[in-house]
């Protein structure tokens, strides 16, 4: 393993606009190591989320180095960021992004037909998967049948079931009440606690105090990267109950947008 | 991932149903359009082909009467100016392989309670040669026959269904007028000419006796036309111009006077047939493929459409690793289904449209295995020619473009 799961270095990322080049990220260097839980934050139209594509291979940096899992970005063609996105990184966004018309199992089993994985062990490693996150009596529901926080379940579920060594998430507890919020959280954190490198954007300051490490943007600029001061012990209030096992009762959070 | 992708294009196409059945519904109309008029024009095809062979190759027929210059024939056949002596001057010359001479006409003939009106050719034995014409049953006349001018005579499958029922004919006989002709033999069945007239409704006889105990000829030794088959097909154009001239001089056709006969080269009139035919079940075909055209254009429509639809679900695929070619490869397969499910549908509607067409209307069509195949062909072909351009479309959507659509 790589000493640094991410390793960012003089990172430009400029948007094409009709008023000409709008630089949305400015200089920004950043080096992750294995393991690590780091909250992302910072004002709306930070740079936030365009930095989080650019992590996630969604997206080509300007000018400037990144490195993920010892690979040289620039070095990949589509197809191989496309592998990495299967294999290395797990999304979850903040609006969910399950398919609707497909069951939570298929949901979760989606990776790996990208993967090029057989029907048995797609089916097999979905329902773990979902056993994990609590929801292994819902394998054959539809998204809509379940409520916000189930769903977002789902979505690490699907994340998850790939076995990469990053987790992206870009406000996964925007879409859900805080109470949710905080049990979504405990999942990171139980995630977390497993090895697996966590990134989460957020701009609540009780959702960053989860992670061990709070970089914070402002106008395209890192201008603070520090350990939390507050870290919130997974064994507080809200993920001392084991999150990863607990069945997700109905109406726990919001229904889906 | 073939398995799951299949699944997956089932799933798309069943979330609107009404709409993949409607898209579907423009290849059924194509593809039974296709299949239908394949079978029409093949079937055409068929039955001229049948008729041609039944025609005997390589023959002439030369009939009495005059062709005005605009080539409208006036009675031709029924003015006597061709005779024996003509066929037999024609015999003679290079490349001609048989003569036959024939003398016709409809007559009203009795066996039992059954009567029967029928045409009867007089003329010689060669006749069956010239004619290619088989005999099913019996015998032919002879050249004794001719010099004695014997009541002898071959019928046709018409003719000894209508005057003899179920019974064989060989050996019995029937009336003109008083007189009894005996059967000798039945003609091998021969269907209908290129002008859809029945040649199984004919009685033949030597020329000698349909002239003096028939007809009643007022010019002995006159006949109504002279078949003559050429050796080969390359002797054709040599043996038409001497024949023209032999017989204009014969006929003592001053310079600049019109034939008081008809040459007809009926293989030339053969491929005519064949070629018109030819190019009407081509049309056929292009008039039926521009439906199947305008189903493919829906497939594409309905594909873009789907690919505007599902933008956030393909930026949602390619965030958790989908290539561009798995995205290509989803939407093809779906257009791809759509198509081959509606040729298979629009190939039974149009395999049933043949049958009907052939049992109401009594045409001849011919399915085929290869039009059959050409069909799936195409449909797979249409499916992935226009299922292309908005697959294309799909994969090359940009991950975050398509995640940030609502
Ligand atoms: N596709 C784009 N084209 C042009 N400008 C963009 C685009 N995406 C984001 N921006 C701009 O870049 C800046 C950073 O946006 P973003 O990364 O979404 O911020 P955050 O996620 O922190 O709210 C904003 O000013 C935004 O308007
Ligand atoms: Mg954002």
């Amino acid at each position: 393993m790589p000493e640094e799961v991410i390793r960012i270095e003089g990172l430009f990322k400029d948007y094409d606009t009709p008023a000409g080049p709008f630089p949305a990220l400015k200089d920004v260097n950043l080096a992750i190591r294995p393991g690590e839980f780091v909250a992302i934050m910072g004002p709306s139209g930070s740079g936030k989320s365009t930095f989080m594509n650019i992590l996630g291979c969604l997206d080509r940096p300007t000018q400037g180095r990144y490195v993920l899992a010892g690979r040289d970005i620039a070095s990949l063609d589509k197809d191989e960021t496309a592998a990495l996105r299967n294999r290395t990184i797990g999304f979850v966004f903040q609006g969910f992004n399950l398919l609707p018309r497909m069951n939570l199992a298929d949901n979760v089993s989606l990776p790996l037909v990208y993967a090029g994985v057989g029907h048995e062990e797609r089916r097999a490693r979905a329902q773990a998967m979902l056993d994990k996150v609590g929801l292994g009596g819902y394998a054959n529901s539809l998204p809509s049948r379940i409520s916000g926080g189930q769903q977002q379940r789902v979505a690490i579920a699907r994340a998850l079931v790939n076995r990469p060594g990053l987790i992206l998430a870009d406000e996964p507890t925007g879409n859900l009440d805080s109470h949710t919020g905080e049990e979504i959280m405990g999942v990171f954190n139980a995630l977390n606690d497993e090895g697996i490198t966590i990134v989460l954007i957020t701009h609540e300051a009780d959702i960053a105090a989860h992670a061990r490490r709070q970089v914070r943007f402002f106008d395209g600029r890192i201008v603070h990267d520090a350990p939390t001061q507050q870290h919130r012990q997974p064994t507080s209030a809200a993920s001392r109950r084991p999150p990863l096992q607990r069945e997700g009762g109905r109406g726990e959070g919001q229904p889906s947008c | 991932m073939l398995g799951a992708m299949l699944h997956e294009a089932w799933r798309a196409m069943g979330a609107n149903r009404l709409r993949t059945l409607l898209t579907m519904l423009g290849m059924v109309i194509g593809v039974g359009a296709v299949v239908l008029m394949m079978a029409i024009g093949q079937g055409a095809q068929y039955a001229v082909q049948q008729t041609i062979s039944s025609m005997g190759s390589n023959v002439f027929v030369v009939l009495s009467g005059f062709t005005s210059p605009g080539g409208v024939r006036s009675g031709s056949g029924s003015a006597p100016t061709l005779t024996v002596a003509d066929a037999n001057a024609i015999a003679e010359l290079d490349g001609v392989e048989t003569v036959a001479p024939v003398h016709w006409g409809s007559v009203q003939m009795v066996h039992g309670a059954n009567n029967w009106n029928a045409w009867v050719h007089g003329t010689v034995p060669a006749y069956f040669d010239a004619r290619s014409w088989p005999i099913a049953d019996g015998a032919t006349f002879t050249d004794s026959d001719l010099r004695a001018a014997t009541r002898v005579a071959l019928v046709g499958r018409t003719v000894a269904q209508n005057l003899f029922g179920d019974e064989n004919p060989v050996g019995k006989t029937f009336r003109i007028g008083q007189a009894p002709f005996t059967v000798l033999g039945m003609l091998a069945p021969k269907g209908q000419n290129l002008e859809g007239r029945d040649q199984d409704d004919i009685v033949v006889m030597p020329l000698t006796t349909a002239q003096r105990k028939v007809f009643g000829t007022p010019f002995q030794g006159s006949v109504r036309q002279i078949l003559v088959k050429a050796s080969s097909p390359e002797a054709m154009p040599v043996v038409e111009k001497s024949m023209e001239a032999l017989l204009r001089q014969r006929h003592r056709l001053r310079e600049g006077a019109e034939n008081d006969f008809t040459l007809r080269n009926l293989t030339a009139v053969a491929d005519t047939a064949a070629e018109t035919t030819r190019v009407m079940s081509l049309l056929l075909g292009a008039i039926a493929s521009v439906s199947l055209l305008v189903g493919g254009i829906g497939i594409m429509n309905i594909m873009l459409v789907s690919v505007t639809e599902r933008t956030r679900e393909i930026g949602i695929r390619m965030a958790i690793g989908a290539r561009e070619r798995d995205i290509l490869a989803q939407f093809l397969l779906e257009a791809i289904i759509i198509s081959v499910i509606g040729c298979a549908i629009g190939l039974i509607l149009g395999v049933g449209g043949a049958l009907l067409a052939n049992q109401l209307a009594r045409m001849t069509v011919v399915v085929s295995g290869s039009s059959v195949l050409a069909a799936f062909g195409v449909a797979a072909g249409v499916g992935v020619f226009f299922g292309f351009y908005p697959a294309r479309k799909a994969a090359r959507l940009d991950p975050i473009e398509a995640l940030r659509y609502q």
